[in-house]
């Protein structure tokens, strides 16, 4: 198929990391819109560990193409287990490099993927911190 | 899981095998330049003049000229910009529609820049040209109008006959872009009223690189292509003798049981896939939509995963959503149905060709099924 994706994010694409819902999350974060052909919705749950506040598990939802759903994947694996000051350096190029490469027309599913991490922490330091253990 | 299922009939076809049995010869042995005054020559032009008859025979084209271009987008190129520049003396303005395949819209913003005036006229819900917009958006200075006889998207088949009736009490020259209907449609080009109208092999099972320009007779026209005045003085270049071979026996080859196949299992697909929850078909249903289309939307789902899904089922299909296109916007022909961007992106086009089978699209309707499920399940719409 003449997408020029690579074999990653077919893999990603084929078999998500993290895909689903949290319940009871400590931050959420949403970003896209249906208009464009994305939206993307990121769940967290932050642990406390030698005295940092770490992501403990992450999951997400996606309505997109295939490196919309790849990508978010991929940044959901690249998150996990991070405290949430590194998981808040994750940038697009390191999604899009973690997955080979990404058509340049594709490159704003990685800066969507991030820009909804980055959505999810505010709203856990915003909202979520007390109810994180 | 099967091998291959191929359902993109509209996008092109697999060339017939007798097609390439009747085309053989003009590589190896019948290879004459037409204009060439030797025996290998004639024979060349024996068989191109035999295929220009034949095929002029299945629409009544007794009053026009069958122009051979190299397909779809050479021939509507040719005749926005050839009857616009020959006729500038009468008019500058051309109409056309929000739902012509991209060959005919950018010709026409082209010539916009080069001064001339374009209409581009709505379509209602089920992609229908209304009669009553038309002649409303006919001018003084309107020299042609040129509206797709069956769209590609959505296989919508427009009311030639009664359109070109308006033009013609009008004195507006009807051009048609028939390469989706060719065949699969009736066409009689004197009882519809067509003055021009574009044909393409490689959608009826024939080669790429070859089309049609049927041009009734007294048509102004400037040429596209000049040089050493081939198809007489249209459209210059030595004559692909191979390619048109192939074409006429491509025309020959479509039968009405064809039809009637490809009618069954495009009702099977629609069936089918109108039965997920949350979809529709888009384009009328019955005899005014195309034999071999179904084109559906699926709510919550974006189009490009929806193909990729099928692909790695082996199911080949093609989608109108923003994602899969080099501009990221939606189809212009979903915009005009007035379909939501939104519904736009989650939408799919299956063609099926003679070839297909009722095990095939059974296969197919159960991989959508599963496909839209997962895709769905991954959806934080709902
Ligand atoms: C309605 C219509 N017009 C024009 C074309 C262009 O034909 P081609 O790509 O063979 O030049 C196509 C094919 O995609 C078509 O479906």
């Amino acid at each position: 198929m003449g997408l020029g994706y690579t074999e990653k994010v077919m893999e990603h694409f084929k078999s998500p990391h993290n895909m689903g819902e949290i319940k009871n999350p400590d931050g959420v974060g949403k970003v896209g819109n249906p208009v464009c052909g994305d939206v993307m919705k990121i769940y967290i749950k932050v642990r406390r560990y030698k005295g940092k506040e770490v992501i403990g598990d992450i999951k997400f939802q996606t309505y997109g193409c295939v490196s919309a759903i790849a990508t978010t994947s991929m940044m959901t694996k690249l998150a996990k287990g991070k405290d949430l000051d590194a998981a808040l350096k994750i940038s697009r190029n390191d999604v899009a490099n973690a997955l080979g490469g990404l058509p340049p027309i594709k490159m704003h599913c990685s800066h969507l993927a991030t820009e909804a991490l980055e959505a999810a922490i505010k709203d856990y330091r915003k909202t979520g911190k007390k109810k994180a253990k | 899981m099967m091998d291959k299922v191929y359902l993109d009939n509209a996008a092109t076809t697999r060339v017939d095998s007798e097609v390439l049995k009747a085309m053989e010869p003009y590589f190896t042995k019948d290879f004459g330049n037409m204009a060439s005054l030797h025996s290998c020559g004639r024979e060349a032009e024996h068989a191109v003049e035999k295929a220009r008859r034949d095929i002029s025979k299945k629409v009544n084209g007794k009053d026009h000229k069958l122009v051979f271009t190299s397909g779809g987008t050479e021939s509507n190129n040719f005749t926005l910009k050839g009857v616009a520049f020959a006729n500038r003396d009468k008019g500058k303005h051309i109409i056309t529609t929000k739902i012509e395949h991209e060959c005919i819209l950018n010709a026409a913003k082209w010539l916009e820049k080069q001064g001339f005036d374009v209409t581009y006229l709505p379509v209602n819900k089920e992609g229908f040209v209304e009669l009553d917009v038309f002649s409303d958006a006919i001018r003084k200075d309107t020299v042609l109008a040129s509206i797709i006889h069956a769209n590609n998207e959505i296989g919508t088949i427009e009311p030639i006959r009664e359109l070109g009736k308006i033009a013609h009490d009008h004195n507006v020259l009807l051009h048609t872009d028939a390469c989706q209907s060719f065949t699969k449609v009736p066409i009689d080009l004197k009882k519809d009223n067509i003055d021009l109208m574009t044909i393409n092999s490689p959608k009826i099972h024939g080669p790429k690189g070859a089309g049609g320009l049927f041009i009734r007779q007294g048509v102004k026209m400037e040429p596209l292509l000049h040089g050493g005045g081939q198809e007489f003085g249209y459209r210059s270049g030595t004559v692909n003798v191979s390619g048109i071979v192939g074409f006429a026996k491509a025309v020959d080859i479509m039968k009405d049981k064809h039809l009637k196949h490809m009618e069954k299992i495009r009702d099977m697909l629609i069936d089918g896939a109108t039965d997920i929850p949350e979809s529709w078909l888009n384009g009328p249903r019955g005899k005014d939509r195309l034999a071999n289309n179904a084109h559906f939307s699926f709510r919550h789902i974006e189009g490009e995963s929806l193909i990729v899904h099928l692909d790695l089922k082996g199911i080949a299909a093609s989608t109108g959503s923003a994602c899969s296109s080099k501009s990221l916007e939606p189809s212009h022909v979903l915009m005009a149905i007035g379909l939501q961007p939104e519904d736009a992106h989650g939408s799919i086009r299956f063609s099926v060709g003679k070839e297909n089978t009722k095990e095939e699209i059974e296969y197919t309707l159960r991989s959508l099924h599963e496909a839209v499920e997962t895709l769905r399940k991954m959806s934080p719409l709902k």
